[in-house]
């Protein structure tokens, strides 16, 4: 009987204790004459810097300058009659992450409302084009398509999911570039007219599918029992982390042409992606090498024991578990080579930051440097907050730190 | 019989599948490989720099540099060499590296411990600051700060004077500073003896600290003794070591006081304030990662608060903070080379101005890679002795 009734008050939850708003007040935010002296510090220093900016965001800021160079700004001068593809691969994404988010993703609706409705709400704008509209819907219907899809046969579906990740990665940078190098469908768009945000994200793009690799044959490599591999290794992931990405930019812009033959002039965006590649490449391989370090040895030995040949065991036992445990540290490596792609300025890339230096060149806007660069922060804020976030869901989703 | 037997069986395995030799083997084809490549690309850029008729060499340092630079510590002009130019960017780089880790340090503390206050509204507050910052790019930052903040500064004829007199313009920053007079060096000499002093204070301490099982307060006494030589030693001197040079507003120019660029500012402001953001989010994991049961191990043996932090939870969080505090540091160094976008003049920045002038593209990239690999193969050394330092805490 006694048993019983520990038991049942072991499984009471732990008492919720309520505060009356003054109380809560009290607790939180006075309660010791230190806290109380913090608060009112905090409060006088968040008034003394948000008055004025909000007073500037009411009475003086402009925003003329980004609506007559929104276009600009997203797509650079791809071509107008091309950009189809960029909507296409918007739609694809839609679809991709709609089936992701029906495998993996439950409650969260709030936040799924949220991104439908953003794109339905453009679509009732007034001021666009129909097939922009067109466009803009199909990214709600294809997402919540491929969300009932992932809902109904979610389980079946997982492997595929993970390859068309894989896949879309190549795929955009196909649709963007195009395929037939003359006049009629499908023409090749030649990269310098890539620019805006819409380089910014090729630019990940490419880092990150190149990159990821790369990165995971260094940490492999620096692991290896070969000694000249591993000095190789070592000696490559330490010379590029010990240097800054402008002066590899800086490199691949003005000595990637000596070192070629005469002939050879790779393009300024395939240079840069290259030099962003290599350098993310070494950071990766470090967050690897970190996993693979916290993988017990017996996990070899068992691999070993089970008759698997050296690279079965690595692809098969070793790497899948390693990856797990580093994906935080992955996707933090990602969202660096997002923000780390505004460096392509430097060498003469128009990329978002740089395309809006231009936009201020223009005279009519001169003035505006705060409202453009408040935008283009407020863009690569909302995309960094957004990966890290879904960092955070992945994490849990794996079940990483769990095991 | 048996046994002896065994050996030769095993040295009877061909070649081809000898584990021994296929691994010697695999090296030297990947050495061979990797020469072959590196070989070419070499013999690639000889080809290409005979035909442009460039050679190899660092004998081109020796050239006047023949342009101006804004701002540099020690004296330069046109005339001086290129040499002179890269000493100039490489100590404006340590200026910026230096200010810029001790003001990124001290805001990362302080947002770091922020954020784990009991305070809601502070630790709301430091939370919204470290993930506005960590997610936007440094080089946005940086540019909005110099295009949209310190270039937007009024005029020097309307300057925004903050009590000090600290003057803001839109070109520069003016802050008082001090005009060494004739007693200066004599301050100096006893500054050096106040500091001698202090180290062996300090010594002193910590080996009455070992002897006795107690834990001074060893920084605490010796920072006091300099400070209160370094006060007598002002009072002391018949005149005071240095005056005081206030800035103000002649004319359509600034005068007296020290002048900062907006540049400079923007630089110094982007790369603290950013950095602190990833500092903070160390200082915070780091006095996370030190289990509650120590504090509440410490109160139980009836230290105070201040005694717990002092001498249970910093000893314990200092180790998990110093390796990632380290490769925050060496970032903060190389994202100071993003300067070139905004004009500073620090070691990439001029570096790059010389290659435009001399044309001598490889050996000026080589010069800058290999300062920054030495800068920071020096920072991640010494920051590895202090590490092993703290680590011998552990027992």
């Amino acid at each position: 009987m006694s048993k019983e009734l520990a038991n049942r008050a072991q499984a009471l939850p732990p008492p919720s204790v309520r505060y009356t708003l003054l109380g809560w007040v009290q607790k939180n935010l006075f309660s010791t004459w230190y806290n109380a002296l913090l608060t009112i510090l905090a409060l006088g220093l968040s008034y003394a810097l948000l008055k004025p900016i909000i007073a500037w965001l009411i009475s003086q800021s402009q925003w003329e300058v980004l609506k007559v160079n929104f276009r600009l700004l997203m797509v650079g001068q791809y071509p107008v009659a091309q950009l189809w593809r960029v909507w296409v691969c918007l739609d694809l994404l839609a679809a991709i992450v709609g089936l992701t988010w029906g495998i993996w993703v439950h409650g969260r609706r709030l936040l799924a409302a949220a991104l439908l409705i953003a794109p339905l709400t453009l679509a009732l704008l007034p001021t666009i084009s129909a097939s922009t509209r067109l466009f803009l819907l199909g990214i709600d219907v294809f997402a919540l398509i491929a969300f009932g899809l992932g809902r109904l046969r979610g389980l079946a579906l997982r492997r595929l999911v993970i390859w068309s990740w894989v896949v879309y990665f190549f795929l955009v940078i196909l649709i963007i570039n195009g395929l037939n190098p003359g006049e009629g469908w499908f023409p090749i768009v030649p990269t310098t007219l890539w620019s805006g945000l819409l380089l910014t994200f090729l630019l990940t793009v490419v880092g990150i599918a190149f990159s990821f690799p790369l990165g995971v044959l260094l940490a492999l490599g620096r692991r290896s029992r070969l000694p000249t591999i591993r000095w190789v290794s070592v000696g490559y992931i330490e010379v590029i982390r010990g240097v800054p990405l402008v002066t590899i930019l800086f490199m691949a812009s003005t000595m990637l042409p000596l070192f070629l033959p005469s002939g050879i002039r790779p393009n300024l965006v395939l240079r840069a992606m290259v030099g962003i590649t290599l350098f993310s490449a070494a950071y990766l391989a470090e967050g690897v090498r970190g996993g693979l370090q916290a993988i017990p040895h017996g996990q070899y030995e068992a691999a070993g024991a089970l008759g698997l040949s050296g690279f079965q065991s690595m692809a098969l036992i070793i790497l899948p578990q390693a990856l797990r445990i580093v994906i935080p540290v992955l996707m933090g490596q990602f969202i660096a080579l997002f923000k780390d792609t505004t460096l392509v300025a430097t060498i003469g890339l128009l990329e978002l930051l740089a395309i809006s230096r231009s936009v201020l060149a223009q005279p009519q806007f001169v003035g505006s440097q705060r409202e453009v660069y408040l935008f283009i922060t407020l863009i690569f804020w909302v995309f960094c907050y957004f990966m890290s976030y879904v960092s955070q869901r992945l994490e849990i989703a794996l079940g990483v730190g769990e095991r | 019989m048996e046994k002896s037997r065994s050996p030769r069986v095993q040295s009877s395995i061909p070649l081809w599948r000898d584990e021994r030799f296929l691994r010697i083997l695999g090296q030297v084809v990947f050495l061979a490989i990797l020469a072959a490549i590196l070989g070419y690309l070499t013999s690639n850029m000889l080809t290409n720099m005979r035909r442009q008729g460039l050679g190899l060499g660092y004998d081109f340092m020796r050239l006047t540099a023949g342009f101006d630079i804004g701002e540099h510590l020690i004296p330069y002009d046109r005339s001086s060499s290129f040499l002179r130019a890269y000493q100039v960017g490489l100590l404006n780089t340590a200026l910026v590296g230096g200010l810029g880790i001790a003001l990124a340090t001290i805001l990362g503390v302080i947002f770091g411990v922020a954020q784990i206050s009991s305070n809601f509204l502070v630790q709301r507050l430091a939370r919204a600051y470290v993930e506005f910052l960590r997610n936007i790019p440094l080089l946005v930052l940086l540019i909005f700060l110099y295009t949209a903040v310190f270039i937007k500064l009024p005029r020097v004829k309307e300057a925004v004077i903050l009590p000090g007199p600290v003057l803001l313009t839109n070109r520069g920053v003016a802050i008082p500073w001090g005009i060494p007079t004739e007693t200066f060096s004599l301050y100096v000499r006893i500054l050096i003896l106040g500091v001698f002093l202090a180290i062996a204070v300090g010594s002193l301490l910590v080996w009455y600290g070992r002897r006795t099982g107690r834990a001074p307060l060893t920084l605490l006494w010796s920072g006091l003794i300099l400070a209160g030589v370094a006060v007598l030693g002002w009072v002391a001197l018949p005149a005071p070591p240095l005056s005081l040079d206030p800035p103000a507003v002649q004319g359509l120019r600034l005068a007296g006081g020290q002048q900062l660029s907006p540049e400079f500012m923007a630089l110094l402001f982007g790369l603290s304030i950013y950095t602190s953001a990833f500092i903070a989010d160390v200082v915070r994991a780091g006095i996370q990662s030190v289990s509650h049961g120590q504090v509440e191990a410490a109160k139980s043996l009836g230290l105070t608060i201040i005694q717990t932090l002092r001498m249970v939870v910093f000893p314990q969080a200092l180790r998990v903070i110093v390796p990632p505090l380290t490769s925050q540091y060496l970032n903060l160094i190389k994202n100071s080379s993003l300067a070139v976008l905004i004009g500073y003049p620090e070691l990439f920045h001029v570096s790059g101005t010389i290659l435009n002038q001399s044309g001598r593209a490889v050996e000026m990239i080589a010069l800058v890679m290999a300062t920054y690999l030495a800068i920071s193969l020096l920072t991640s050394t010494f920051m590895n002795w202090y590490n092993r330092r703290v680590r011998l805490v552990e027992r």
